[in-house]
């Protein structure tokens, strides 16, 4: 049992550190973004092995079922120039990995010398154990309003994502309601006189 | 071979974290992988936020987590957006185009 958890954590690690390894490395968007789908299951599995499973399960349908469509529209949909894109990969690269091994270095050091280590490890988790109930009553009691401002923000996303990309073309036809219902019948009807001169 | 203890979680972590911004630093030019850069380095804070959760036996860290996918997923729909209202505009998603307003 701890073998094979060990060995799932490893291996899932692995791949996981390698999609996203591959997610910044690679040279077509698309490929970057399927790499981050690989990269988004893995974090699914690993959060499954901590026992979280609604977090995981969410990670599926809203991250990979989602945002991860929402990159790959954007890519396909822009015509990129992927030649003028890489310039300059290599010039940053000394140092982007100067900082990023700095960064590493100082985190294990800090994880190295605080006692986490030797924080116990929790037992197997009991087969009745239910995350996403439990979740739920803490979400929907203690944590109601960070919810609800929660729901906020999606919303103002909605908005915003929808007035950023509406585009009002003026060569399209299209029905003003509004003008439509504010019609008067001055607007419409004319009146106009008929009877011609008299003979 | 025991079970994984939590600095491995940890050290997981900050290897995701390092990896994301080696990302910002390599891809200056395109605001598409910068954004996917950006998933990356939440999912790794994500991952810190579950493993403290199981390890110190605290539910608290996992609806953190909820919330960061709540604002990782508005972050991306509106920078997307803008992404693409920009390239209607300028046919290029050049970071070093983005300079209209340097005096």
């Amino acid at each position: 049992m701890l073998l094979t958890t060990t060995l799932l954590f490893y291996v899932f690690s692995a791949v996981l550190l390698l999609s996203a390894l591959l997610v910044i490395t690679a040279r077509n968007p698309v490929y970057s973004a399927l790499y981050l789908v690989l990269a988004f299951f893995n974090a699914a599995a690993l959060f499954l092995l901590l026992g979280a499973e609604f977090l995981g399960l969410i990670l599926i349908l809203v991250y990979v079922g989602a945002v991860m469509v929402l990159f790959l529209f954007v890519v396909m949909m822009l015509d990129i120039n992927l030649t003028r894109l890489k310039e300059g990969f290599l010039r940053y690269l000394p140092l982007g990995l100067a900082v990023a091994i700095v960064g590493v270095l100082e985190m294990v050091s800090v994880f190295w010398v605080a006692p986490l280590g030797r924080v116990p490890a929790p037992g197997p988790i009991p087969a009745d154990a239910d995350n996403t109930r439990a979740l739920g009553q803490l979400l929907y009691t203690h944590y109601l309003y960070p919810f609800e401002i929660a729901a906020v923000i999606l919303l103002v996303a909605i908005i915003a994502a929808i007035a950023l990309t509406l585009r009002r073309r003026p060569d399209t036809k299209s029905q003003a309601v509004g003008r439509q219902v504010a019609v008067a019948v001055k607007d419409r009807l004319r009146m106009v006189d008929l009877r011609g001169p008299r003979q | 071979m025991t079970a994984p203890n939590l600095s491995q979680w940890l050290i997981l972590g900050a290897l995701l974290f390092s990896i994301g911004v080696v990302g910002i630093f390599l891809n200056r030019k395109n605001v598409i992988i910068l954004l996917m850069a950006i998933e990356i380095l939440l999912l790794a804070v994500n991952i810190n936020f579950v493993a403290f959760s199981r390890y110190l036996g605290n539910l608290e860290g996992q609806i953190f987590v909820f919330f960061v996918l709540t604002v990782a997923a508005a972050e991306a729909a509106i920078g997307l957006a803008i992404l693409v209202v920009y390239f209607r505009n300028r046919r290029s998603i050049n970071v070093e185009d983005i300079d209209e307003l340097r005096g």
